[in-house]
């Protein structure tokens, strides 16, 4: 109800501050897999503004697989040359459309509304593709957060851990006193998600985009990364024996519940705390995992070349009002991410929210704000999935760190 | 023209449905091939690159898994599911009384989707939900019952979930071939004094052959295709140890736009299929030549 009053709100906020493109008729029909209760609130959010400023949204809706079903939606419709105005892509897949020529030029919108200075320079170059804009980003997750009940630790005489060792010493504490350290689902994308934050936190931004972002093999067989897989290693040992094929959301009831301590997560595991009635700050405890730097997941919507002015004024009125203040702040207020665009006022976030913009503001002048690898920002699908591979195989196997860092460097190559 | 009708009316009923399976089932396979040779990924391209695919494919450990999971799961799905269902088959010969309700006992989880039995067997054998659970709830604290969390025998839950779904379809199909053996013979052969077990070993099972055969061929495609049960079931984990070649189709397929791989992968589980089906098919067709 008060995502509705809030999304009418700044419907009519929009309507009152004179929309550019309301005079022609506008047109488009939206792919996406922003399916699940609150996520399908959040973009209906972007079809109110749309249809009040006068255009038709046709939505297309393609449920399952975290988005590989709405993948496969869309390759079959530009393989059969009816591709949707707008489609749900992210990270370096844009890059991926946008070498098989099919993605339009949305660079009069996004000079107009000077987005370059809007956006931080990293997230900017995914929406852009050879120098012109192709994309517009609807709001960034932090993957790298660390979940904690607050009240274990304070019983535990915990604090929330800055350093690896740190955390690793919390984990002895709490395995003592018989609650389960780490809250983990063993699901492949999982365990990417802890093994990313251990090679940002163990090796530093650098070291980062060395190895998951340019690949580099000697980055890939170093001793650091030898250190992150027996960090992985030791972390295997501070999850409980169930953990395989767990579901986030069930980790994330874990803390809640107090069976365990910490869960390392993006900031989606906030919604599950929150729609629980649980307050940030008193019952639970955000902060970054270990170590500087932030790893962003950007969703966006890249425009497809379509045919007929009402579906470019469509693509042009979409790329205006998903950039727009208004919309970055109702839709993420919804579902849970920050606005993608710098310039939006965050009282109205919650705390986590805040120390996340605070966060991307600092690394992207620091240079440390890096891709998630594990959703699928930093790589392309086969290679990210190769070193997934190699991850969950590790983690779930008693696999060496050596054996590891060797079969990482075969696997990249292999997929490249 | 009536009479060329007449002549030609079965070509011409066959023709939409002889198409059909050409372009749909043998264009494809010929697509797939293609595709195969390909440096396909987010999209499919056509310009030929040599082996490259079954290079990676050969080089990928999660492959590799993939295969000896299909090895280690077709084997024993196969073997257990016969040797049941036979036993089953016998056990129901006895011309008991309430075979009707039984033999329907049997085969309904035949009826099940291979989604509602994973799922089903999920919970089961979930160390804290299922059996390990409430054996320990029963005050034996030490059972311990982990195989579906445990990467070295998580495969044998997918092949105990299979069995469960299937060995009652086998069973019938065993029941049908029990009754087909003549009646005289056996009567004949229980004459002679002969007892049960040996009128079984050697009289009857020899003589359902062909049904073996129809068996292995439905029981064997089942377990080459199999994806459902897995993905319901396991998800594939814990890690990939539960990976099956289906399973790998579909992630290079569909979630890692790897259409070259995708396409290699389907390439090597025809070429199972064919292992199994061109001798079966030749069996079959030199026997009517005769």
């Amino acid at each position: 109800m008060k995502s509705y009053v809030l999304s009418t709100a700044s419907a009519i906020a929009v309507c009152a501050a004179g929309p550019a493109f309301a005079d022609g008729h506008a047109e488009a029909e939206v792919l996406h897999y922003w399916t699940s209760g609150g996520e399908a609130k959040s973009v209906a959010v972007l079809q109110e503004e749309f249809a009040a400023n006068g255009g038709t949204w046709t939505d297309m809706p393609v449920a399952g697989g975290g988005g590989d079903a709405a993948g496969t939606a869309l390759r079959a419709r530009v393989l059969a040359g009816n591709a949707p105005t707008a489609a749900q892509i992210k990270g370096p897949a844009i890059q991926e459309w946008f070498q098989e020529g099919v993605l339009a030029d949305i660079s009069a919108v996004a000079e107009t509304e000077d987005w370059a200075n809007l956006l931080p320079a990293s997230i900017a170059a995914h929406m852009q593709c050879e120098g012109t804009w192709c994309a517009a980003p609807v709001n960034v997750h932090r993957v790298d957060w660390i979940w904690a009940n607050t009240e274990i630790l304070a019983a535990n005489g915990i604090e929330m851990p800055t350093t690896w060792d740190e955390f690793n010493a919390a984990a002895e504490t709490l395995q003592a006193a018989g609650i389960i350290p780490l809250a983990h689902g063993g699901q492949a994308w999982q365990d990417a998600t802890v093994f990313e934050t251990v090679v940002l936190g163990l090796g530093g931004a650098e070291f980062y985009q060395a190895a998951l972002v340019d690949l580099d093999p000697e980055a890939l067989t170093s001793d650091t990364m030898v250190a992150v897989f027996d960090q992985m290693r030791t972390m295997r040992g501070y999850v409980d024996e169930n953990f395989s094929g767990r579901d986030w959301n069930l980790a994330t009831a874990m803390v809640m519940n107090g069976e365990a301590a910490f869960q390392i997560m993006g900031d989606w595991a906030k919604g599950e705390f929150i729609a629980a009635g649980k307050v940030p700050g008193v019952d639970f405890t955000c902060a970054s995992t270990p170590g500087d730097g932030y790893l962003y997941n950007v969703d966006s919507f890249a425009m497809f070349e379509v045919d007929g002015e009402e579906k470019a004024a469509g693509q042009a009125l979409l790329a205006e009002l998903i950039m727009g203040p208004n919309f970055q702040e109702v839709f993420n207020m919804n579902k849970g991410s920050i606005p993608a665009r710098t310039d939006v006022d965050l009282s109205g976030f919650d705390e986590c929210a805040q120390i996340s913009a605070a966060d991307m503001a600092s690394t992207n002048e620091g240079g440390t704000l890096m891709p998630s690898y594990a959703h699928g920002m930093a790589l392309f699908g086969a290679q990210s999935g190769a070193i997934t591979d190699v991850v969950t195989a590790h983690f779930n196997s008693d696999m060496s760190s050596a054996e590891a860092v060797q079969m990482l460097a075969d696997a990249v190559a292999n997929s490249l | 023209m009536t009479r060329w009708l007449q002549d030609n009316m079965p070509k011409i009923v066959l023709a939409p449905s002889f198409i059909i399976v050409m372009v749909f089932v043998y264009g494809f396979i010929a697509w797939t091939a293609w595709v195969s040779l390909t440096r396909s990924r987010l999209m499919p391209r056509y310009e030929i690159d040599s082996f490259i695919q079954y290079e990676r494919l050969a080089a990928s450990p999660r492959f590799e898994t993939a295969m000896v999971n299909l090895a280690i799961f077709g084997t024993l799905f196969i073997v257990i599911a016969m040797v049941l269902g036979l036993l089953l088959a016998i056990l129901l010969d006895q011309k008991i009384r309430t075979e009707g309700a039984i033999r329907t006992i049997y085969l309904y989880p035949m009826a099940l989707s291979m989604i509602v039995t994973g799922t089903a067997w999920k919970w089961i054998l979930n160390p804290e939900l299922g059996i390990e659970a409430t054996v320990q709830g029963w005050g034996f604290a030490g059972f311990e019952f982990g195989w579906l969390v445990d990467p070295d025998k998580a495969i044998y839950t997918v092949v105990i979930a299979a069995i469960w779904q299937s060995s009652g379809f086998v069973m019938a199909l065993f029941l049908a071939g029990l009754r087909s053996v003549d009646e005289e013979i056996i009567k004949a052969a229980q004459v002679d004094g002969i007892p049960t077990w040996r009128v079984y070993s050697a009289i009857i099972i020899p003589s359902m052959a062909p049904i073996f055969l129809s068996a292995f061929i439905v029981l064997a495609h089942l377990a080459i295709k199999s994806f459902d049960l897995v993905i319901a079931l396991t998800g594939g984990g814990p890690g990939y140890a539960t990976d099956l070649p289906a399973t790998y189709m579909y992630a290079m397929a569909f979630s890692r736009g790897d259409i070259g791989q995708a396409a290699s992968s389907a390439m090597v589980m025809m070429l199972v299929v064919f292992a199994i089906v061109v001798p079966y098919l030749y069996s079959e067709l030199r026997t009517k030549d005769d």
